[in-house]
Formats: C-alpha cells, sequence, structure tokens
C-alpha cells in the first residue's frame, strides 16, 4: 500500500557524520557489492567496461567546496543514500504499490515484483535517492541493508548496514531514532543533526553532522609566533653548577 | 527533466481524445448516421487510447500495467489509470447506443464530459504535484492541460459539425476563442515559470547539503565520471539551449495558424473542413509546447550536481 503509516515502531536509518567522512568511497563500493547479491535483482550496471559505462547505485559520495565569508575554503564529501522519510513523496506516488514504507521500523522499500519501472517515484524523491536498474528495469533504492541488521545468519557484529560497517573512518552511524537514548539520538542532540531540504517537507530520518568549524589560524597566532622557537632547546630552568656553565658559554657568544 | 517522446506523444494526445470525448458528451450535433458515429467516435477513441498506448512505452514493466489501477487513493498516476479506463468504458456504452438507435443519451454524455475532464486534470496533476519540479507545481498548470485539451476538443468538433455549428455558435468562432484562451494561459504560464526556480521555492544546493550554515557550496566533484539514471533522467540540459526557438515554433504552429485558419473559415462562414488542418497544426504545436514542459523543469536533484 502506498499510503504511509500513522507511525512506525522504531525509526530506523543513518547518522552521516560529514566532519569524519574522508570521501574515500568504501560506503558506496560495499553498498554495491552487498546489495547486488542481496534482496531483489542484481544492482546492474550497463556497458560496464566500455566508455559509456551506466549502472544503479544506492549509495553515492559527492565532494563539495564550502567558502566560508571570511575563511579558507574547506572541501567536504557528502556521502547520499535514501533519507527514508517520514512523509516519504516517493511512496505515495505510486500507482502499483511497489512503493511502500514499512510500519514497523520505517524503512522505504520497493516491492520490484510489482514495480512497472514508471520511474515517478524517482521524480519525487527531491534527494536523488532511486536510480533504475538498467537490466532488470525496476526502481531500486537504499533497503537499509534490511536483509542484515534482521539477519541471524551472519555474525551480530554485521547485522548493520554494509556501508556502516564497511566505513573505514566511523562516518555513518545506524541506530533506531525513536528511541532518545540510541547512539544515534543522542549524536544527532549533541551535534545538531540537521535534515537536507527541510523545505520539501519530507521529514527525512537519516540525519547529517556537520562539519566541526575549522580554527582559523590567522585569528589566533601571535604576531611575533615563529614555529622555528619551539624547535629550540630551552635551558632556562637550569640551575646550578650547569646552569653557570650555560649562561657563561652563552655570553661568550 | 528527460523529455521523453512517449510521455509527450501521451499526454498530447490523450489530452486531445479526452477533449473530445468531452465535448461530444455535451451533445454537439454531428454527422448522422451510424457509420458517421462509428469514424467520429472512432477518431476521439483512437487518439485517446494511443496516447494511452504511448505511455506504457515509458514503462520498464507494461506487462504488469493492471496493477497500476490498484493505489488511486494516494497515487495521481493510479487516478489517472482509472479514470481514463472508466471514461473508455463510458464512451463506448455511448457510442454504442448511438450507433445502434441514433440517439445521444443526455446523462450518460454528461458523465462522460466530467470523467474526460477529470481524467485531464488526473493526468496534469501526475505533474503539478512534484513540489521537486517548482515549474510543473504551480496552479495553472492543470488549468493550462485543461484548456489544451478542450482546444483540442472544440476544434475537432467544430471541423466535423455538419454545417460548422456548435450549438448555436459557429464553431471556427469558439475554437478560435479557446485557442487564444489556452495559449494566453500558457504565455502566463511560461511567465511565472521564469520566476518559479528552485531558489524561488526556497532549495539551493546549500540546503541541499545543508552545508549552507558554514558558506556557499559548488560541486567539485560528482560521485561519478560518467551518466547515472538521475543525470540523465533529473540533470537532462540539452533541452534548454533553443528554448526561446522552441517556443516561438510552439506559438507559430499551435496558435497563429490555427487562428488564422479558424477566422477565414469564421469569416468565409464556409469550409469548417479546413479546422481538421487547424487541429493539425494545433497538435503540431502542442508536441513543441510539451517538449518544453520537461526539457525546461528543473528538478531539485540537479541541486548535487
Ligand atoms: S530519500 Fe527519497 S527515496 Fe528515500 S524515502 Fe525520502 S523521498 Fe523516498
Ligand atoms: S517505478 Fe516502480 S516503485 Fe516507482 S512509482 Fe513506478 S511502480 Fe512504483
Ligand atoms: S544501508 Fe545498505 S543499501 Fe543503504 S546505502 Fe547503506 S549499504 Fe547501501
Amino acid at each position: 500500500m502506498t499510503a504511509l503509516p500513522q507511525s512506525t515502531k522504531t525509526k530506523l536509518g543513518l547518522v552521516i557524520d560529514l566532519d569524519i567522512c574522508v570521501g574515500c568511497h568504501a560506503c558506496v563500493v560495499n553498498c554495491k557489492e552487498w546489495n547486488t547479491s542481496g534482496y531483489g535483482a542484481p544492482l546492474a550496471d550497463s556497458d560496464p567496461y566500455g566508455v559509456e559505462p551506466i549502472g544503479a547505485w544506492l549509495n553515492r559520495v559527492h565532494t563539495f567546496e564550502v567558502q566560508p565569508d571570511h575563511a579558507p575554503a574547506s572541501i567536504v564529501h557528502f556521502p547520499k543514500s535514501c533519507l527514508h522519510c517520514e512523509t516519504a513523496p516517493c511512496v505515495t506516488v505510486c500507482p502499483t504499490g511497489a512503493s511502500y514504507k514499512r510500519s514497523e521500523d520505517g524503512i522505504v522499500l520497493v516491492d520490484e515484483d510489482m514495480c512497472i519501472g514508471c520511474g515517478l517515484c524517482a521524480w519525487a524523491c527531491p534527494y536523488g535517492a532511486r536510480e533504475m536498474d538498467p537490466a532488470e528495469k525496476v526502481m531500486k533504492k537504499c533497503t537499509l541493508c534490511v536483509d542484515r541488521i534482521y539477519n541471524e545468519n551472519i555474525p551480530e557484529i554485521d547485522r548493520t548496514p554494509a556501508c556502516v560497517r564497511t566505513c573505514p573512518a566511523n562516518a555513518r552511524h545506524f541506530g533506531d531514532f525513536s528511541d532518545p537514548e540510541s547512539e544515534v539520538s543522542v549524536m544527532v542532540k549533541e551535534r545538531g543533526g540537521i535534515d537536507l531540504m527541510p523545505e520539501q517537507g519530507t521529514n527525512p530520518v537519516n540525519k547529517y553532522l556537520m562539519p566541526r568549524p575549522k580554527t582559523n589560524p590567522e585569528m589566533e597566532l601571535d604576531e611575533n609566533f615563529s614555529l622555528a622557537d619551539l624547535a629550540k632547546e630551552n635551558t632556562a630552568s637550569a640551575g646550578g653548577f650547569l646552569g653557570w656553565v650555560d649562561r657563561a658559554l652563552d655570553r661568550l657568544g | 527533466m528527460h523529455p521523453a517522446i512517449s510521455v509527450i506523444f501521451f499526454t498530447v494526445l490523450s489530452g486531445a481524445g479526452y477533449g473530445f470525448m468531452a465535448v461530444l458528451g455535451l451533445g454537439v450535433a454531428m454527422p448522422e448516421g451510424p457509420l458517421a458515429a462509428f469514424v467520429i467516435s472512432g477518431i476521439a477513441g483512437v487518439l485517446a487510447v494511443a496516447g494511452l498506448l504511448a505511455s506504457t512505452f515509458h514503462l520498464g514493466h507494461p506487462e504488469r500495467a493492471l496493477l497500476a489501477f490498484s493505489q488511486w487513493r494516494t497515487s495521481w498516476l493510479s487516478r489517472e489509470g482509472v479514470l481514463a479506463v472508466v471514461t473508455l468504458v463510458l464512451f463506448a456504452i455511448y457510442v454504442f447506443i448511438w450507433m445502434a438507435t441514433g440517439e445521444r443519451y443526455f446523462f450518460l454524455g454528461l458523465l462522460i464530459t466530467i470523467a474526460a475532464t477529470a481524467t485531464v486534470f488526473a493526468t496534469s496533476m501526475i505533474y503539478a504535484q512534484l513540489k521537486t519540479v517548482p515549474h510543473w507545481h504551480m496552479r495553472q498548470t492543470p488549468l493550462c492541460y485543461l484548456l489544451f485539451a478542450a482546444a483540442s476538443g472544440v476544434l475537432l468538433a467544430a471541423g466535423l459539425a455538419p454545417d460548422g455549428m456548435i450549438f448555436t455558435m459557429p464553431g471556427s468562432l469558439l475554437a478560435m476563442m479557446e485557442l487564444l484562451i489556452a495559449w494566453a494561459v500558457k504565455v502566463l504560464w511560461w511567465q511565472n515559470a521564469k520566476k518559479t526556480t528552485l531558489a524561488a521555492s526556497g532549495s539551493t544546493v546549500e540546503t541541499a547539503t545543508g552545508l549552507g550554515e558554514i558558506g556557499k557550496v559548488r560541486l567539485l566533484e560528482s560521485p561519478h565520471s560518467g551518466e547515472s539514471y538521475l543525470t540523465k533522467e533529473m540533470v537532462h540540459v540539452i533541452g534548454r539551449k533553443h528554448a526561446d526557438k522552441l517556443r516561438m515554433i510552439a506559438l507559430v504552429l499551435g496558435c497563429v495558424i490555427p487562428v488564422l485558419i479558424c477566422l477565414a473559415v469564421f469569416l468565409a462562414n464556409t469550409g469548417s473542413m479546413w479546422l481538421l488542418l487547424a487541429f493539425g497544426f494545433l497538435i503540431a504545436g502542442l508536441f513543441a509546447e510539451r517538449w518544453l514542459f520537461f526539457a525546461e523543469a528543473k528538478h531539485t536533484v540537479s541541486l548535487y550536481y
């Protein structure tokens, strides 16, 4: 059913820490790796080794340059996958009922056997989180690794989304946002996690943590500071006979 | 947005077909006899069905199309499908009675007019509902679709009516008025569309990334070096280059020429068959108009690229 649930028992989703992400694309690759052999049809590529490769991915990393008013520009790597929105517009537009939001945990999924590949849901998503599979012609999107997080056939430590599990920098975190004590909720509270494009009214579950403010070298260094001075040996505290020798030798030049 | 030919055909042709059905449903006098009834209703049916079939070429799995009738509670696309089929069935019954008895059942006709109008409205809402495309998410979008469907329908009816009369009005005059109103609203729509940018709707790359609180944002590296479904479908830019030329083509083919033909027919007070030629020009103009409707529309996803 493409009607949205009134509320969901839990609110599973991701926190993505833009302060930490190093833009290595490991989550992108591991997401593809897991999902091409997991839920639904394989995640296809067409012309993978040719001149114009094109394929379906559920998670992509953009890289932006941010230019503050009075500081040097910085680079921010920006991973983006489905945000499992609470008022998901992609779900309500679906004519077939293939797209749905689960009332138990809020995960937004596509039933690939019901999808007619009309693409309207991808148009309705503001974030570009849905991509048509070039071979199967059905809509693909992040499943929040629903086939991992509840999977009792894999070790407990792996029961977390592939992208979260693989991130070498620990920039992605998975958890339940309906529990105010959960790791993700606390993180969002402490760091002021934000919604992407709140003006679209989608109420995303996934939250983003902004890069921490950079220290500004021009403002904090005093003019007489010299890095070379730090390397000089400091003998000011030497006392007694050695102190006397030190001062005597200094005087000699 | 990517201007898919199948969707352009769908919206233009089914708009004309349902527009014509709506006019026929009002009971406008048509040539007598079962054969004429068959041919005339055939034109309406073929236009509508051709449009609907074209839309299925857009689907990855047309064989599952029946499922698309199930979600009418929430989905405009589903509603469009349901209304389109209901209208077609009602129209088939209407035509059957018409051919068999020569009678055009008034209340059934009225019902068809309402259902056909609702169908075109639902078609327009598939686009107008999308907040992600501010161009389309405008009040006048459904109005444009409805007026163009009406103009197509009236023009066809005027061309086929026995003495070119629609009720007590010369069809050519009525069609001319319809055309002028429809294109005037469209020109207004174009004006408004220019102002209804993504930025005006409050979405920028800064809100899309949340990084606006730190500074000005620009893309340094795209997530992929080649194309993707997203860039092909939603970050389509090719069409915008020729936008002004196409706008002229749409206006000349779809408005100026048909209006002149209508005027000539009205002044000469004869030769209403020529209005069918005007209909051909209108459809050609509408193809250009619809192409622009898609090609010029900017989706929020483009903010990430
Ligand atoms: S991010 Fe896009 S695809 Fe995911 S739930 Fe929100 S609107 Fe739907
Ligand atoms: S592409 Fe599939 S999931 Fe998306 S709206 Fe169409 S039928 Fe629904
Ligand atoms: S949760 Fe799973 S499907 Fe979603 S982006 Fe991460 S790895 Fe991909």
